[in-house]
């Protein structure tokens, strides 16, 4: 029980019969829950995971946003776990958003797995332990006598049992448990832990039903386009609204005006019809004339030019980073390795476009389905915005078309409050265009790395150096465009020095799937093959020897509860595992090269290897993927988790081969997918993976896959060429 | 103007002007939801519908260029073999992740068999190239296919 964090934080299992944990009973059987202890005056301290009908039926609430990660199933999988549940039984429900019925619920950083294991299973084991103890009352045995079997509680020595289903209403008047008496199953003992189970959802998407924010469907529904600058940071001077009133199907047109907050509202042209399609064509009527200010003259090609200008200064604004003695390190080198990296901003663009709908009811409530992986920023940043308490603002949580980091950012919430709020009555929903999208994201920031390495004698690596040119995101608390100190291989360096040089921009930044890892993944090990190559050794040697003598670092209290740190053993475990699969080492077909990556984040362990080969038009061929992770004891649901792996993988891919973000005169030139080029189905290798099973709870698998297999991918094309990718996405001219 | 369109086998009006794309017609006229918007420009597949029985991009196809063919969607694929087959499929190798682009694939996959029962490995990669999954879903959803053509192929050969 030494991992029960949250839930005793959260008083998630507050007595009741309604409590987090426990169960809310049935529709039946509202007056006996009720009765026992729902505090009518405070139902926000009360939580409810698990509902038992007559029928044997077990709802579930799904907790934490559905993006495509798969959470919606695995979470209940784990309370349906400990519950000893029949998972043919069992139902799911999304949650509304409620911080203090559910904990917090967001879809992001890989955090759902690490943060929700032990409460789900304590909700579980919470619900069991009544049941059990209402066959006990009703048997007149002791509660010891009894055990569970999927759906029932049965007494070994009499043979006999009762369902879950008879039992509930009686188990409802129980007493809930404290936690700390809970005996959680032995893990040997799982029966739906470890089961690939499909996608709760997934009959209703297979039959095109409406599951999405997008196909949220209200009576007396309009649609709203959002006209804004494509320059960011300008503000709106003029634009002709009757023009714009006068094109079919138009309802109505208004100007928004902004607070200069990209995260919440920038200022623009509201345009509603009775068809998205009509109002978004109604735009073009509105010749809107924006300031644009200082940025308009803001392109990425004068970004890459002045961080060249402050690389080659050598004069860096701050050290964030330090050990040891670089320069001596430098002074004494028997080698010295320097080159530059870089890498461009990129887009998120999930399938789904931008959406949210709203209705600003009659009673003062401001009612919402966002597809948000953050909905309970979204509520709060809502709230704020319109000036109303945040009991007065309720929003469903919708199943999303990809999120990928985008949707932690609730703009499109705050842009529909905005424009229902004028029309009180009329739900409104919002529909953002894909050139909106590409145009108006938070990129995955681009970053300039001059990376100096120090070789003795013996070929050590000594030391390293880095000269990072980023962004300046002001006072935001968690970082997209920063790299931090104890980034492999830099913690483990003797001899370091990191500097970095902030540039400013309008640009909104954000989080891409694997944030700052998606980047630095690339940067460090491509270095790193750098140095290996330098040395005369393949790169998982020189990182066997940089781990050589290091500690498992302790656990600590992280943001997700108990974070185990750093553990060379378990880098070496998926490393040693995937150079066997891929046989690394071994000749390998004519044409075709081998590279290796590693990459820890998101608290998983992944090696990759890629193997890849050059067509003749020098096109970059994808050929096998080789992928050992490490995400602790238990795979949860082997069909989703084997799922993100490989979506990661080619998530990757394309990133490396062909994904950019430019900017010129202050706005994004890619618009579309005609310009911003997702990976296709050709392009898909054959993937393996196997997992490494280490002594850990369960961490996440939306994002630790995707890092390494970038600069396995651009190692592998050393090998493959002897040219060193050192920008993305890959410049193919490079191979000749 | 309003347009009369056969739409799952069944009639109906909409009233539109004939350059609105078929896609916001269902969607939104209609109230057929589950053809998906994702690009706009025909670059992304999310909005394929049939038309005569052949994949065709319902967000580039207005509504005055269909006349008396076929429309047929997501919510009938269910009344062919082939596209029954193929959701079954998709659910037994679990496919998708956020499962916003597979009513497209599907609609995309059930062209492709009902034109080509078993397709080889670039056959399928040519037919599907126009949907993108932006969760990547590739590998499992050309097995899936692989896997209903195997079976007509095994049927058949009955």
């Amino acid at each position: 029980m030494s991992e029960a964090t949250t839930l005793s934080r959260r008083t998630l299992l507050k007595v009741s019969a309604l409590a987090g944990g426990g169960f809310a009973l049935s529709a039946t059987m509202p007056m006996v829950a009720r009765a026992v202890g729902a505090d009518a005056a405070a139902p926000a301290e009360l939580t409810a995971f698990v509902t038992i009908a007559p029928d044997n039926t077990v709802t579930i609430i799904g907790k934490n946003p559905e993006i495509g990660q798969g959470i919606k199933t695995s979470l209940p999988m784990i309370v349906a776990e400990e519950l000893d549940a029949d998972w043919d039984l069992v139902k799911i429900e999304m949650a509304d958003t409620n911080m203090a019925k559910y904990g917090p619920q967001l879809a992001g950083g890989s955090f759902s797995t690490p943060m929700n294991w032990m409460p789900m299973r304590q909700t579980g084991a919470t619900a069991r332990a009544m049941l059990i103890a209402a066959a006990a009352q009703q048997w007149g045995v002791p509660a010891a006598s009894l055990s569970t079997e999927p759906g029932k509680v049965v007494e070994k020595a009499s043979g006999r049992s009762a369902t879950y289903g008879e039992l509930a209403s009686l188990a409802a008047t129980m007493p809930v448990p404290d936690p700390e008496s809970l005996v959680l199953k032995d893990q040997d003992d799982f029966r739906i832990i470890g089961r690939a189970i499909g996608g709760i959802d997934s009959p209703k998407i297979v039959r095109g039903e409406p599951i999405f924010g997008l196909d949220t469907q209200l009576p007396g529904m309009v649609y709203a386009a959002y006209e804004r600058s494509p320059v960011f940071g300008a503000t709106l001077v003029s634009a002709d609204i009757d023009a714009a009133k006068a094109q079919p199907g138009v309802i109505d047109a208004f100007t928004v005006k902004g607070n200069g907050n990209p995260e919440e509202l920038v200022d623009g042209v509201a345009v509603i019809a009775s068809n998205w399609w009509l109002a978004n064509r109604a735009r073009s009527a509105l010749k809107p004339e924006w300031d644009n200010g200082e940025w308009a003259s803001h392109s990425t090609a004068g970004y890459a030019a002045k961080a060249k200008e402050l690389m080659d200064g050598g004069q860096s604004a701050q050290t964030f980073g330090e050990r040891g003695d670089m320069a001596a390190a430098l002074a004494s080198a028997a080698k010295v390795v320097t080159a530059d990296y870089s890498y461009p901003f990129l887009a998120h663009v999930p399938m789904e476009p931008m959406n949210c709908t709203a209705l600003m009811r009659e009673d003062g409530v401001m009612e919402m389905w966002a597809p948000s992986q953050t909905p309970q920023g979204g509520l709060a940043s809502v709230a704020t915005y319109l000036g109303l308490p945040p009991e007065k603002v309720i929003v469903h949580i919708t199943r999303m078309g990809g999120g990928f980091g985008r949707r932690l950012n609730n703009d499109y919430m705050v842009q529909v409050a905005a424009i229902a709020k004028e029309m009180p009555g009329t739900p409104v929903q919002l529909i953002w265009s894909r050139e909106d999208d590409v145009r108006t994201d938070f990129y995955r920031p681009a970053g300039w790395h001059r990376f100096t390495a120090s070789i003795d004698a013996d070929g050590k690596m000594t030391g390293l150096k880095d000269h990072f040119v980023t962004f300046d995101l002001g006072e935001s608390p968690f970082n997209p465009a920063l790299m931090a100190p104890d980034t492999f291989p830099a913690k483990l360096m003797d001899n370091l020095l990191l500097q970095q040089d902030m540039m400013r921009t309008a640009i909104p930044m954000g989080a891409l799937r694997a944030p700052n890892s998606n980047a630095l993944a690339f940067v460090t090990q491509s270095f790193l093959d750098e140095v290996a190559q330098e040395t005369g050794k393949d790169l998982p040697t020189l990182i066997m020897e940089i781990v050589e003598g290091v500690e498992p670092e302790p656990t600590t209290m992280g943001f997700t509860g108990p974070t185990p740190g750093f553990n060379p053993n378990r880098l070496r475990a998926v490393t040693e595992k995937v150079m066997d699969m891929a046989n690394w080492g071994q000749p390998v077909a004519d044409g075709r090269a081998l590279g290796f990556g590693y990459y820890w984040s998101h608290q998983g362990y992944f090696a990759e290897v890629v193997e890849v080969s050059l067509s003749d038009s020098k096109q970059v061929q994808v050929h096998n993927v080789w992928c050992a992770g490490d995400v602790g004891n238990q795979i949860i649901n082997p069909f989703g988790a084997l799922n993100q792996v490989e979506g990661a993988i080619i998530d990757g891919i394309g990133q490396a081969l062909q994904l950019a973000v430019e900017v010129e005169n202050g706005a994004v030139k890619q618009s579309n997918f005609h310009n911003y080029l997702l990976p296709r189905m050709p392009m898909t290798p054959q993937i393996h993976v196997e997992w490494v099973k280490s002594d850990n709870s369960p961490t996440g698998l939306g994002e630790p896959a995707l890092p390494p297999v970038i600069p396995a991918l651009t190692n592998a094309l050393f090998a493959l060429t002897g040219k060193r990718v050192r920008s993305l996405p890959i410049d193919t001219s490079l191979f000749g | 103007m309003a347009f009369t369109v056969t739409i799952n086998e069944e009639t109906r009006e909409i009233d539109a002007p004939g350059d609105m794309p078929l896609l916001w017609a269902l969607r939104q006229e209609l109230g057929m939801v589950g053809t998906k918007f994702g690009c706009g420009i025909g670059m992304c597949g999310a909005c394929t519908v049939h038309l005569d029985g052949q994949a065709v991009r319902s967000c580039s196809l207005p509504l005055s260029a269909i006349g008396d063919k076929k429309v047929s969607t997501i919510e009938h694929l269910a009344q062919s073999e082939v596209g029954q087959a193929l959701q079954q499929a998709w659910l037994d190798d679990d496919v998708m992740q956020c499962g916003y682009c597979q009513a497209g694939q599907l609609m995309s996959a059930t062209a492709l068999l009902n034109n080509n029962a078993t397709p080889s490995d670039d056959e399928i990669d040519a037919a599907m190239q126009g949907n993108i999954c932006r969760c990547a879903c590739y590998k499992r959803i050309k097995t899936a296919i692989a896997q209903v053509s195997r079976n007509e192929e095994d049927t058949a050969n009955v």
